[in-house]
């Protein structure tokens, strides 16, 4: 199909320009999360945008979609495991036994580093978040382009 | 204010009403997209600028995830029509109607009205935000005091995924002897 | 008062697209209605009027705040909408590929 290699020029060339601020701007909006709007939900949508719009602006090849969705899986599966940690290591770092206790100390309110685990939650389902989205999407591909071979 | 809200509420309405009468599925799928921006809008009004964030980008994924499966199949309608009779539909707004009016009466009497609302749970977060120490309420809510239903929320979402990739596997497995 | 009517509506809009539409697509785009009729309903009730954005900066400290708990939910709901949305589709397209068409009336007749 044409559509296997992307749109044209100028979109591809846009997209060259787009594409790395946006999940740079993803990735500043997961980690102040705590401190201005945003948070995991929200940067992971944002990331995974980008990486929608980057696919759809090259184009894609079936064996490297495969290898992509390999790649996402295991990124979903890690971040989720990485979050059931976190909650059992409140169980049994937190001083009074609570499942998902926030135990690291809350600074000043208004720092980058403060208020507990919440910048490691944010992170954690920041790529959670934007890997299962773009799995998704892949997911969608692979079958268009596998029933027409 | 509640002009603008009202506003922005009407072309929800009229957005809505298009989506289900359009020709062709297309047209359908692009009328959705008024009533997202139009709750983008709300919310921006309603002073929740996290949730307008979230609502532009999902609203963009769900409409190039729809044209997406849409384009793999036809997105013409059936041009044969079948009749439904008159008194079926004439039955049916009635009952609309009523169910209407009976939930206007309840919520006359039991609201609270718009704008006057007391906060009862979110006042004990709001006075221990700075023993928890984050500056944004809501990602303190959702990550410090309700922490469980953010796992919750996290588990569906890995679900949905999960059944999305399997049932769109067209080959399955093998095993290897 | 009229806002929480109006938005009842938006309700019974989508619930009448669920009910009575023929092809389905436009029965999963009515409940993708209904869910934006809910998000709307949730966050009109915890407005406060005067109230600010829930944020705590050294410029607005104290003082009314909207309420941040509905807020909360929704961003959640919102979320899980996507995947929901997904799901639906995903079936769809696996309805299509077997039946050739889209009618809910078809598919229901053939036995299969």
């Amino acid at each position: 199909m044409s559509e296997q290699h992307g749109l044209t020029i100028i979109v591809k060339k846009v997209c060259q320009f787009i594409v790395p601020p946006l999940f740079l701007f993803g990735i500043y909006i997961t980690v102040y999360g705590h401190l201005s709007p945003g948070g995991g939900f929200t940067g992971g949508v944002i990331m995974a945008s980008a990486f929608i719009f980057q696919i759809l602006a090259e184009g894609s090849y079936l064996d490297k979609l495969r290898k992509d969705k390999k790649n996402l899986e295991l990124a979903e599966s890690a971040s989720i495991f990485g979050l059931l940690v976190l909650s059992v290591l409140g169980l049994i770092l937190g001083g009074a036994a609570i499942f998902f206790r926030n135990f690291l100390p809350a600074g000043k309110l208004g720092d980058i580093l403060s208020s507990g685990f919440i910048p490691i939650g944010n992170l954690i389902i920041g790529i959670e978040v934007c890997a299962s989205i773009t799995l998704i999407y892949v997911a969608l591909l692979i079958f268009k382009d596998e029933e027409t071979q | 204010m509640d002009i603008y809200l009202i506003t922005m509420l009407l072309l929800m309405i009229v957005g809505s009403l298009y989506t289900l009468h359009a020709k062709d599925l297309m047209s359908a799928i692009i009328s959705l997209g008024i009533v997202g921006f139009a709750v983008v809008i709300s919310f921006l009004l309603l002073s929740a600028p996290d949730l307008a964030i979230v609502q532009v980008v999902v609203e963009i994924i769900t409409l190039t995830i729809t044209i997406a499966v849409i384009t793999t199949v036809t997105y013409e309608l059936e041009k044969k029509k079948i009749r439904i009779s008159l008194a079926f539909y004439a039955a049916t707004i009635l009952m609309f109607a009523a169910v209407f009016y009976v939930i206007m009466m309840r919520l006359t009497n039991s609201l609270t009205p718009f704008g006057q609302h007391f906060l009862r749970m979110a006042d004990t977060y709001i006075k221990a935000a700075y023993e928890c120490g984050s500056a944004n309420l809501v990602t303190g809510i959702i990550l410090h005091f309700r922490a469980y239903d953010t796992l919750g929320e996290a588990t569906v979402l890995v679900t949905a995924v999960l059944g999305v990739v399997t049932i769109l596997r067209l080959h399955g497995k093998k095993k290897e002897n | 008062m009229t806002i929480f009517l109006l938005c009842f509506l938006l309700f019974m809009i989508g619930l009448y697209g669920v009910i009575l539409q023929r092809n389905l697509i436009k029965i999963i785009l009515s409940l993708a209605i209904m869910e934006y009729s809910v998000y709307m309903f949730l966050i009109v009730i915890g407005y406060v009027r005067g109230g600010n954005v829930p944020i705590i900066s050294k410029f607005y400290e104290h003082g009314p705040f909207v309420d941040p708990l509905p807020q909360a939910l929704v961003l959640t709901a919102i979320v899980i909408g996507l995947a929901t949305k997904a799901l639906l589709l995903s079936v769809a397209i696996r309805l299509y590929k077997y039946y050739g068409t889209f009618d809910i009336r078809t598919i229901h007749d053939l036995k299969g």
